[in-house]
């Protein structure tokens, strides 16, 4: 091996080092090293928050299909009442979760 | 400089071993520093393998022939631009292509996602590392393209097909498509791992599976085109195993992008897209399997070792990794709501979805049969066009008429009603194209006729969808600014029909004639009068040795056509170097392939005139934009899915 790509060599790999190391280098002494995973409790509000946003996509969609005539009148009035009650018991029930979750 | 290159590949396996082992560990103990460090180590192995692939292509430039793997692959009169294209000529600088790509999609995905999702993510990584050991591996101990050797005073050449502009862009565009279909898999499995199946691993991997379904749909195009106009038959697919090898995961992917909606927006169908998304992925590796292995004929088998084993070792273990894990977490992927209708637009979803996998699995069986009947019977068959183009036909012409009715029908239910006046002007359309192709004498050809009114079908429904969107927005821009997926999708959709539409012209409704001719003599064919006026041979080319006919056309197209047998320097093969004249306003080609006889005057010629064939050229374009627009981002949607995601780590 010439000087040169021995030369290189050492720079990649003490590169490499000081770079993998360098979460152990910014922070020696840390008081929590556990990865910040959701909780259960936040984790149960990111599943209503999806259920929040499908069921005011869904709500959205049928207006829209609605217009362009995908969804007849009737349909659309048999449609809307559930939909509607699906969107307002997701708020309702995504705003508990997140006032529960709130310090007193 | 080899020496250089071998370092550095030991590097990244270290990098890429320390990524997957420690990476792991940290996941499992919660541990967030040595997370951390693990993801460092993943981006750090893309910029060594970065140094290696630098050095590669240095030596492949500068005709380094103390490289066995330049030696191998290059000669003195290869144009530098050829010469670069060897690095993904032979086997070595292949897998080194698949781990540069690997490292940097991985580097790139997990430091865009490593705040949002830092506790997936720290699973994510060790599933890339583990991904990035096998290749590294690979390079260090089996296939390094850095072995060196006493320099030759010249090199052997890179193989004469290959020397073609397209190879330039066509194998890195399937290995962007390929090697880009890990991330989705990686992050479905750290979701799995994690045991958080919510959506965020679709949302955090939905652009990088578009982007790698592009790369691969666009590469097997580049592909189709290449086969066109260098390997000189006169097809551009040929159900080539290792071209079934590109088409498998695009398939699975398709049906993935389109299943994944249904879980976006219902909630459903989570364990089928975990299948979709690990079959995608093991398809691509199954491919890259096939292509090195040399396991079965393929023209595109340009290098054949001893790597196969290991890479069915890799898809075999990988397989079983992914089936353990889904089973494993079946309990959380368990939907919560139902299909409400077998007329909904997420059933006719499930329907393309059903159809891709079925025409998927049946090429996927074309492929193994011959390895099959090798194993079972001691001899190996193969089984032939007919096959495919019969399945082809059999789930290709449904999934087409799905294109044109899915846009039309509204989520959860329709009635029967409105879907049949949603569909008056798509069946009219359909129908009267039907007629007028009949009347004009297009109906000789029955697979022909049905795949033209289905196109016309389709592409009535996506013009009434645009007319009613425009009409219910006040606006086009706005209403495709609204949902760029969707609507991008939309002229996805139109570039498919165009493909449909090519594809049945030139096949349906081609001309294939034989004619001797000698100098001064002309013909004949299909509108073109071809006159052949005597030979060309190629003078002072140090790469090439061979002749051309040149034949003075008349008709459609007007001009002067060159067609002939090429030999490269170093290769005893003659190519053909077919003529090609296009009729644009046919969309349409005059294909001429010479056959000279040795000691007479006389020339075979084989003239084939293929209609419509340019528009599955076309298609590849609209595709891109197509692709574009559904990639494009919409800050109102990442504005949306951050107030989501932000709850649940403050």
């Amino acid at each position: 091996m010439s000087g040169l790509a021995i030369a290189l060599v050492a720079v990649l790999a003490a590169a490499a080092v000081v770079i993998v190391c360098l979460p152990f280098l910014r922070e020696p002494v840390v008081e929590d090293d556990r990865l910040d995973a959701p909780t259960a409790e936040e984790e149960q509000r990111l599943t209503l928050a999806e259920e929040r946003d499908r069921a005011l996509a869904a709500l959205k969609e049928l207006e829209f299909d609605h217009r362009t005539g995908k969804v007849g009148d009737e349909e659309y009035r048999e449609l809307l009442p559930s939909l509607r009650q699906s969107a307002a018991e997701a708020l309702r029930a995504l705003d508990r979760a997140q006032s529960d979750g709130e310090p007193a | 400089m080899a020496d250089l290159g071998r370092a550095a590949l030991v590097v990244s396996f270290g990098l890429a071993l320390y990524a997957f082992v420690v990476g792991a560990f940290a996941a499992r103990l919660n541990r967030r520093r040595l997370a951390d460090s693990a993801r460092n180590a993943l981006v750090v192995c893309f910029f060594s393998t970065l140094v290696a692939s630098a050095v590669l292509a240095t030596a492949l430039v500068r005709h380094d022939f103390s490289f066995s793997y330049v030696a191998a692959h290059t000669n003195r009169t290869l144009p530098w631009i050829y010469a670069l294209t060897a690095f993904w000529g032979g086997q070595e600088g292949s897998l080194l292509l698949w781990l540069l790509v690997l490292t940097g999609y991985g580097a790139l995905a997990v430091a865009m996602n490593r705040r949002l999702l830092r506790d997936l993510v720290a699973w994510v990584v060790p599933v890339l590392g583990g991904i990035a050991t096998f290749f590294s591996f690979m390079l260090v101990a089996v296939a390094s393209p850095f072995n060196v050797q006493t320099a030759p005073v010249d090199g052997a050449g890179l193989t004469p097909s290959l020397q073609n502009p397209y190879m330039v862009a066509h194998p890195p565009m399937l290995y962007l498509g390929y090697v880009g279909l890990s991330i989705p898999f990686a992050f479905a499995a750290g979701a799995m791992l994690s045991g958080r199946t919510d959506e965020r691993w679709i949302v955090a991997t939905r652009r990088w599976t578009l982007a790698a379904w592009t790369f691969l749909g666009f590469g097997q195009l580049l592909g189709a085109h290449w086969a066109y106009v260098e390997v000189g038959w006169g097809g551009y697919y040929a159900w080539d195993p290792v071209e079934n090898a590109a088409l498998m995961p695009w398939l699975a992917a398709t049906a993935f992008l389109h299943s994944v909606m249904i879980q976006e927006r219902k909630g459903m169908l989570k364990v089928w897209n975990m299948v979709l998304v690990a079959l995608a992925f093991e398809l691509s590796v199954f491919g890259t399997f096939l292509t090195r292995s040399g396991v079965v004929n393929s023209i595109h088998s340009f290098a054949q070792s001893s790597v196969g084993g290991w890479f069915l070792a890799f898809v075999v273990i990988s397989s079983v990794f992914s089936l353990v894990l889904i089973l494993w977490r079946l309990p959380l992927l368990q939907a919560k709501t139902k299909l409400e209708s077998a007329l909904s637009r997420e059933a006719t979803f499930l329907y393309n979805n059903l159809l891709l996998v079925a025409l998927c699995l049946t090429i996927l069986w074309g492929v193994l049969f011959p390895i099959v009947t090798e194993l079972v019977k001691g001899e190996s068959r193969t089984i032939g066009r007919p096959y495919y183009d019969f399945f082809l036909r059999a789930f290709g012409l449904p999934l087409l008429l799905l294109m044109g009715i899915g846009p039309l029908i509204a989520w959860r239910r329709t009635s029967a009603r409105a879907l049949l006046k949603s569909l008056t002007w798509p069946i009219a359309t359909a129908l009267v194209t039907g007629v007028v192709l009949i009347v004009a004498g297009a109906g000789a050809s029955r697979p022909g006729l049905i795949a033209y009114t289905f196109s016309a079908f389709v592409i009535a429904a996506i013009v009434v969808e645009l007319v009613r969107g425009t009409r219910a927005t006040g606006s086009l821009f706005r209403l495709v600014g609204r949902n760029r997926r969707r609507y991008g999708g939309y002229i996805v959709h139109f570039a498919i029909v165009l493909l449909a539409i090519g594809i049945a012209g030139s096949s349906a409704y081609g001309t294939n004639v034989e004619r001797q001719l000698r100098p001064g003599q002309s013909t004949t064919v299909d509108g073109y009068r071809l006159a052949y006026q005597g030979v060309d041979p190629i003078v002072n080319d140090p790469n090439r040795t061979g002749q051309y006919a040149v034949l003075r056309v008349s008709g459609p197209w007007s001009g002067t056509l060159r067609t002939g047998n090429v030999t490269y320097t170093g290769f005893d093969e003659t190519d053909n170097d077919v003529g090609i004249k296009t009729d644009w306003l046919r969309a349409q080609d005059l294909y001429v392939i010479a056959d000279f006889q040795k000691g007479s005057n006389v020339v075979f010629f084989n003239v084939l005139v293929k209609p419509l064939v340019n528009l599955i050229w076309v298609a590849g374009i609209v595709f891109l934009l197509g692709a574009l627009v559904a990639m494009w981002p919409d800050a109102r949607e990442q504005r949306r899915l951050v107030l989501r995601l932000a709850p649940a780590r403050a």
